[in-house]
């Protein structure tokens, strides 16, 4: 048992280590600070709970273990206390109901613009992802990025978020928590950043082989500069066609993009009736391959020149990956 | 990048190249070590002459303890297996922007890692343990259903063996031990290494099944006299609740894997997103399921836990009925907290905060049981055995999951927490204290009872010391890794992102763990080899039934079926000195299942048939399942009424234990 205690105690110092710089522990906008709160609340009472059980423990194991002396000592019968029963029931309901109130406050207040930004007006954001990239479309802008998001400071930005693929889930963690994106469903999250910064963000819901590059940047910046880059974007970024855009669904890494349009003007996703460019030639990989199903609106009879090129442009893609193209580190 | 070369090797229209996974050195070394190591075993049995022994003895057996043997050498198996995988994780994220594994290894290496622990490992150890305990728990001379057990063993061994070929041969399943939709249906992933995993764990699933459904059974209907519900061993309540649970949960399963099956196989729609389905439906009936699994594997690993530390305190156990009505609400409350899985799916704060309340909740009875421990201990005298040893690391080790499980809980927080490296932490601080730690405290308590001799006490301090130490070592990082924005799944990371330290830590602490796993094989060879066999019946001065009888335990367990009292009652027995004597005219004949064939058939044709499944090769797999059906018919037309053992020959059996009965060697002092 002390070298349980030891082994922990050796842990402390890389606690306090990695402490300083804890993502999680270090919120960078109103969102994340409420969970902060939350979970620095819940600490509090987690660490009271472990101190009790575990001086009990070595109270209790310490005292009582078998030692020469006590060979004789015969325990007693003892079947239970009903008073100790309730004190052991009743004090964790009371931690529960003190852990309880403030997650079903932060729940709610979550779902809204975050408290002191009821008042600013928010800007929307969709958030499209894909295998294995992130598409930013900025519909009131009209302008779209890829891998890379610039919000302005201390705006509340409403994140709606879809998926042009498989699930995955959109993470901030300096700015807020997580929410998933799906495909034919819309979920929303509000984000807040307090100062300009580049924040890391990421999918942590795994999608498969290029799951673990597939991060974005969240740029927070001034008004002013913020709108002098929509300006530049406006003037200087090329224009999304569909075609282009059917091929950046494709599953692949890529570096980042920018647009003065959006895909929202053909394709929204989140529409439960939206088309869908699933196309599983293109995740063959190793091992027996199984026969795969023409769905009603899958990707061959939404292209209609697929017929022409579908032999030799499926072929190629299907090639490509087998490489294992979409390495690219 | 590396040209491709196309090679299609078709004979018999099978894609053969495709068929035997190549061009991994890692897997081809495997697969030399798989077909050496058959060679080996086939070649060892017939110089032996062994066949006859191994097919009377062994795969036809009814034998509720036996089948437990096989369960638990199975599960030590598929321990080696699992741990292999994390080794192989461990050993890929040691360092950032390694590249040891590419990432659709990774992937295929971290999903057969937690299905087979927890489908392969945990559960088939657990059931080996209830098997050999539980009818002798409760003084029955066997289970309810013999045949149908063995059937379950067979059903079991073949799922996990058919997923255990996968890497293999046809390609692993990649999608995660959840296999989330829509990454698992055939949009995203054609190979047919999810065919495995839909097909292997449905085999495997009706056994368990069935096993909750014969365990329900065994418990309510063959206790023997005077033993009341409020009397029976914690172990055999964990056991039947648990059981209730399997019966309650596994159902979702089937059904969630028979639709899974039907959409990769036939192209329906239930979860496929692009014709229509909800993939998070998957997600839903999959944790329905999931829940209580984690329960279904907790619970009776509480009752091993509250079994030994009331022997090794010398003590009944605190609070018998508090501990009773806890496990009931632990498993009430396990079937209504599985949306906590995915909160961030974005269902709203309703749903998310009745999930939240219901989650903590479950800390409450936890907690019960937790005090009632502690307090069955204070006051005893302690002895700090192998078997105890690993119930007194599962309190600290065990709260420290609790604690982060109830922080996981708390919906909002778990907008940081979801997916990450803190949430991996958190279920391995519950599961391997919870479970992993159990079943060695249950092997060391059992194995006297199971094979007549003792597992070695020093050398399985080692194994305890080492295992506990590596596995804090190795899962303490991921808490801080995880807050710090590592998530789970990723074959690898930047070195910016500053995670490098602690993930080497968590690597070494992985080898530390894996020594304490080698010590413990080489217990079981040395104990195997040297340990005394003259030891008593009871080497731990125990409290409960299946130690009144001879170590190992006759075929029939009891001579004369026990008349119980109260709780512990053997421990009273032994106090009061009454019943541990057999009169010659209490002896009479037993009546005994037969062996049988039709198990382990069973067990081989549903093998075949999934395989052939697996590969889509319908015609082939609906003729194997045939045989399935004839089985069915086969059994229906059995009219085998099992044996009688004659007086004469239990009296020799039972003169030939309780003479040395007296010679007690006291191993653990």
């Amino acid at each position: 048992m002390k070298k349980i205690l030891l082994s922990l105690t050796a842990l402390l110092p890389l606690l306090v280590l990695s402490g300083c710089n804890m993502v999680v522990f270090e919120p960078q906008g109103p969102v994340a600070r409420s969970i902060t709160d939350l979970i620095n609340w819940s600490l509090i009472w987690m660490l009271l709970v472990v101190v009790v059980v575990f001086g009990l423990f070595g109270y209790i194991v310490w005292k009582y273990r078998e030692r020469p002396e006590n060979k004789d000592y015969e325990p007693p019968e003892e079947h239970g206390s009903t008073l100790l029963e309730i004190i052991w029931t009743g004090i964790p309901i009371l931690i529960v109901i003190a852990l309880t109130i403030p997650t079903v406050k932060t729940l709610y207040a979550l779902e809204e613009a975050p408290k002191g930004y009821e008042e600013k007006e928010p800007i929307t954001i969709h958030v499209t992802s894909a295998d294995w990239k992130w598409i930013f479309s900025y519909p009131e802008q009209g302008i779209e990025t890829v891998n890379y998001v610039n919000i302005p400071e201390d705006t509340p930005v409403l994140f709606k978020m879809t998926s042009a693929s498989t699930m995955q889930s959109f993470w901030v963690p300096a700015l807020g928590g997580q929410k998933y994106t799906m495909p034919k469903m819309e979920t929303e999250m509000y984000l807040v950043a307090d100062n300009p910064g580049s924040y890391d963000g990421q999918n942590t819901n795994f999608n498969g082989r290029g799951y673990a590059d597939m991060k974005f940047e969240v740029l927070a910046q001034t008004d002013e500069k913020f709108n002098e880059w929509l300006a530049d974007v406006k003037e200087t970024a090329p224009k999304l066609t569909e075609s282009e855009y059917d091929d950046l669904l494709k599953p692949t890494h890529m570096g980042r993009l920018t647009f003065s349009n959006t895909h929202l003007e053909w394709v929204n996703h989140a529409d439960p009736h939206s088309k869908a460019y699933t196309n599983p030639e293109l995740y063959r990989g190793h091992g027996y391959q199984g026969k795969t199903f023409e769905e009603e609106d899958n990707y061959k009879s939404n292209q209609p020149n697929v017929m022409e090129n579908h032999g030799q442009g499926g072929h190629d893609e299907s090639e490509d990956n087998h490489g294992g193209d979409h390495n690219e580190h | 990048m590396k040209a491709k070369i196309t090679m299609e090797v078709t004979i018999m229209s099978i894609k053969w190249d495709e068929f035997f996974i190549t061009g991994d050195p890692l897997i081809l070394g495997s697969q030399i070590a798989i077909v050496l190591t058959m060679i080996g075993a086939v070649a060892g049995i017939t110089y032996l002459k062994k066949w006859k022994y191994l097919w009377t003895e062994w795969l036809t057996t009814v034998d509720h303890k036996k089948i437990g043997m096989m369960y638990i050498i199975s599960a030590v198996l598929m321990f080696f297996r699992g741990g292999m995988d994390g080794l192989l994780m461990k050993a890929q994220t040691a360092q950032p922007e390694m590249g040891f594994l590419d990432s659709q290894h990774y992937n295929e290496i971290f999903t057969t890692h937690g299905v087979i622990m927890i489908l392969f490992m945990a559960m088939p150890f657990l059931i080996g343990l209830m098997n050999v305990v539980i009818p002798l728990q409760i003084g029955a001379r066997d289970v309810a259903f013999p045949q149908l057990n063995a059937l379950s063993f067979w059903l079991f061994f073949s799922g996990a063996m058919l997923f255990n070929i996968s890497f293999v041969i046809g390609g692993s399943p990649d999608a995660g031990w959840t296999s989330y939709f829509p990454l698992a249906g055939k949009e995203f992933s054609p190979g047919i290494g999810n065919n495995f995993y839909a097909v292997a764990l449905q085999i495997a699933g009706i056994g368990t099944l069935m096993t909750g459904i014969n365990f329900i059974v065994t418990i309510l209907k063959m206790r023997t006299k005077g033993m009341t519900l409020m009397k029976m061993p914690m172990f055999t309540w964990t056991t039947f609740v648990t059981s209730i649970l399997i019966v309650a949960a596994f159902p979702i399963f089937t059904v969630a894997l028979a639709l899974m099956t039907f959409d990769r196989l036939y192209g329906t729609h239930f979860f496929t997103v692009s014709g229509g389905g909800m993939d998070m439906l998957w997600a839903n009936l999959f944790w329905l399921w999931g829940h209580p699994e984690v329960y279904i594997v907790a619970l009776p690993a509480f009752g091993i836990f509250s079994e030994v530390i009331s022997t090794f305190s010398r003590k009944s156990l605190f609070g018998y009925k508090s501990m009773v009505f806890s496990i009931l609400g632990i498993a009430l409350l396990s079937m209504v907290v599985w949306v906590h899985h995915f909160y961030t799916m974005g269902s709203g704060p309703a749903v998310n905060s009745f999930f939240s309340i219901t989650t903590m909740a479950i800390a409450i009875p936890t907690g019960v049981k937790m005090f009632n421990w502690l307090f069955t201990m204070r006051k005893g005298r302690i002895k700090i055995s192998s078997a105890m040893l690993w119930a007194l690391a599962f309190v600290p080790c065990f709260v420290i999951g609790g604690v982060t499980g109830v922080m996981l809980a708390m919906g909002a927080a778990d907008y940081q927490y979801h997916n990450t490296l803190f949430l991996v932490a958190h279920f391995h601080y519950v599961l391997i204290p919870g479970v992993v730690f159990a079943v060695f405290a249950g092997l060391y308590y059992w194995w006297p009872k199971m094979f007549g001799f003792m597992l070695n006490e020093k050398i399985g301090k080692w194994h305890f010391w080492l295992f506990v130490i590596g596995f804090n070592v190795t899962f303490m990082p991921m808490f801080f890794l995880g807050l710090n924005g590592a998530v789970r799944r990723a074959y690898t990371y930047s070195a910016e992102s500053g995670f490098a330290p602690l993930f080497m830590l968590s690597a070494i602490g992985s080898i530390i763990l894996a020594a304490g796993f080698a010590v413990f094989c080489y217990n079981i060879y040395w104990s195997i080899r040297y340990a005394d066999r003259n030891i008593s019946s009871d080497p731990w001065d125990a409290r409960t039934l299946e130690w009144s009888t001879a170590s190992p335990v006759q075929f029939y367990n009891f001579a004369k079926l026990q008349e119980v009292k109260s709780l512990d009652p053997f421990w009273h027995m032994k106090k009061k000195n009454e019943g541990l004597t057999l009169y010659d005219s209490e002896i009479e004949e037993i009546h005994m299942p037969s062996n049988s064939w039709l198990p382990i058939y069973m067990g081989v044709i549903f093998g075949i048939a999934g395989f052939l499944l697996v590969f889509e090769w319908h015609i082939a797999a609906a003729l194997a399942a045939i045989g399935i059906f004839a089985g069915l018919i086969i059994r229906s037309f059995d009219y085998n009424e099992g044996f009688h053992v004659k007086k004469d020959e239990i009296h020799r059996i039972e003169n030939a234990w309780r003479k040395t009965e007296g010679e007690v060697h006291d191993h653990v002092s």
